[in-house]
């Protein structure tokens, strides 16, 4: 069975900080994978070197069996990685549907098309309609980004990662800042998703990754401590005394 | 309602062009065409700029140089052909057909080298460099004295057009403003497009266009060429409106005036630019018939402009603010 993202004795720095020591973490096809670690464990830099906006200092990433470590974001985009991001990416003055649109069309091929108007192209609009729907955001298709909650905004940008058509979906965060409704409702989005494409979550919300993951990996200042079942993670005496022990109790 | 009024302003804006030729005769003759005609000119290299500014948020502040290349363009085929001088085996051209395509040519391959060196940059970065580039340009150009050097250089008539002479004001007024409205057609499909958009998206979260797949510095390579390609017309224009170019069509004060145009009239807007050129040649011809140190009143209007209408004319007829 190939792997749907492999990462091999991958280390970067900042300086004195190690924030990724030698990390070699395995996804399967179709796994639910989160990713937990306490403040400054170093999770947002390997989520980084995993979608390519940090190169790492050595060590190798592997998508879908293909190494990718040298690739740019857009080519690892466009190989089956869709993300969404710690702090809202969106563009704010798109309404939802243009946001989604704009991923759509990133998947048909290059946008040097000069003359139609892309706001009326069904090509386009459909698929995207279709994609907001499975986010719940169908009725907020015509509100520009910028007048969208929090929450939904969160939606929008599953949405745009989900309308790449990806084969793994990085979702750092998804539930940050959320009210508890909220982080329901994307759980039950993410649940919906699960077995269908491989998700690799970084999360906070403790009942989130419990709810949604099939296997966990514990990052603590940048070195993976274990990787195993929910179940035996929570018995994990290593893990309790460097992260949940200070966290869940 | 908003989008009423900036159509009735639109409206306004393209019936006030129309009607110049036709009111000239009883408010100021061939002097009030020829203004007109700057505004035209004007009116072009702003629209081209606020491609870049506007819907690319990219700050270029080197734009003149494309737009006196253009101008030199014209003037070096005529210069060629009037003194019997080969240009490389060429023997240059007068023929305006032939010369403003290859202005836009010329501007489009400067601005193709130019902007795949200052695209790798973004940010304040992108301004001083594109302004860098410029300069450079322009300093070629004041060296250059077999073509005048930092005297210009003249022509002695201006282009034909398919073989027949524009002497007429009224005439090349009309050609300007035809070469305008393609201008504004082009741009207008550029925006509404699948590039459009991709440009657009660019400017307003590039880390997400990344994600999602984009490689946005071909895209906004493509649109600096386009750019550069409109302003070369529009020096090609200009040159035949004076005729003459000179370093000065390529200074960065130039570039700046330009920019403030841009920004008068309201960024991202398809007519704000050409408004913001016709109102600062308007209040720049009117302040400096009224005294010479006109600056020193133009410098607070930018001010005012900027502080209570940031999206420009255009902003403020359409409202909202948003």
């Amino acid at each position: 069975m190939t792997l749907a993202l492999e990462t091999i004795g991958l280390t970067k720095s900042f300086a004195a900080l190690r924030a990724s020591d030698a990390v070699s973490l395995q996804i399967e096809e179709r796994e639910s994978h989160a990713l937990i670690g306490p403040n400054g464990a170093g999770k947002t830099t390997l989520i980084g070197q995993l979608t390519g906006e940090i190169i790492p200092d050595s060590g190798r990433v592997h998508l879908f069996g293909t190494d990718v470590t040298q690739w740019s974001v857009p080519r690892r985009a466009l190989h089956g990685l869709g993300r969404s991001f710690q702090i809202t990416q969106l563009c704010m003055s798109f309404t939802a549907l243009d946001n989604v649109a704009l991923a759509i069309q990133a998947t048909q091929g290059h946008s040097f098309r000069f003359l139609a108007d892309a706001s009326k192209d069904k090509k386009l609009n459909d698929p995207a309609r279709d994609v907001l729907a499975r986010v719940g955001l169908a009725d907020r298709a015509t509100i520009e980004a910028q007048y969208l909650s929090h929450g939904e905004r969160r939606q929008l940008e599953l949405a745009c990662a989900l309308a790449l058509g990806p084969r793994i979906l990085v979702l750092d965060e998804p539930m940050a800042g959320m009210g508890p409704q909220e982080s329901a409702r994307m759980i039950e989005i993410l649940q919906a998703l699960r077995g269908e494409i491989t998700i690799l979550l970084v999360e906070h919300d403790m009942d989130a990754v419990f709810a949604l993951a099939d296997r966990i990996s514990v990052l603590v200042n940048g070195t993976l401590i274990a990787t195993d079942r929910p179940a035996a993670i929570r018995a994990n005496e290593q893990v309790r005394a460097a992260y949940l022990g200070t966290e869940a109790h | 309602m908003g989008l009423n009024r900036s159509t009735l302003l639109a409206f306004l804006l393209i019936a006030a062009l129309i009607a110049v030729p036709f009111a000239a005769p009883y408010i100021g003759g061939n002097y009030i065409i020829t203004q007109a005609t700057r505004v035209v000119i004007f009116g072009i290299v702003a629209l081209s700029l606020d491609l870049l500014i506007g819907r690319s948020n990219l700050v270029s502040f080197g734009h003149a140089a494309y737009f006196g290349l253009g101008g030199y363009v014209v003037a070096i085929a005529s210069f060629h052909l009037a003194n019997d001088i080969p240009l490389l085996g060429w023997a240059g051209s007068n023929e305006a057909l032939v010369v403003w395509p290859l202005a836009m040519l010329v501007s489009g391959l400067a601005a193709l080298v130019v902007g795949a060196l200052c695209l790798r940059t973004s940010g304040v970065y992108f301004i001083m460099i594109t302004l860098a580039f410029a300069q450079m340009i322009y300093f070629i150009f004041v060296a250059l004295k077999f073509y005048g050097g930092d005297d210009g250089l003249s022509m002695r008539s201006r282009n034909l057009f398919a073989g027949e002479r524009i002497t007429n004001a009224t005439t090349f007024y009309w050609i300007c403003l035809g070469a305008l409205a393609l201008c504004l057609l082009v741009q207008w499909r550029l925006i509404v497009s699948r590039f459009g958009r991709v440009l657009s998206g660019g400017a307003a979260n590039e880390r997400r266009m990344a994600a999602m797949g984009y490689s946005i510095y071909a895209y906004r390579l493509v649109a600096f060429v386009i750019a550069g390609m409109m302003a070369g017309l529009a020096g090609a224009l200009y040159a035949n409106l004076n005729r003459f170019a000179s370093p000065d069509m390529m200074s960065w004060l130039l570039s700046g005036e330009f920019m403030v145009m841009v920004i008068m009239g309201g960024v991202a807007s398809l007519f704000g630019p050409i408004i913001g050129a016709a109102v600062f040649l308007l209040v720049e011809t009117s302040l400096s018939g009224a005294t010479e140190h006109w600056q020193i009143f133009f410098g607070p209007f930018v001010l005012l402009i900027a502080l209570y209408a940031p999206r420009g004319v255009w902003g403020l007829v359409r409202g909202g603010g948003k």
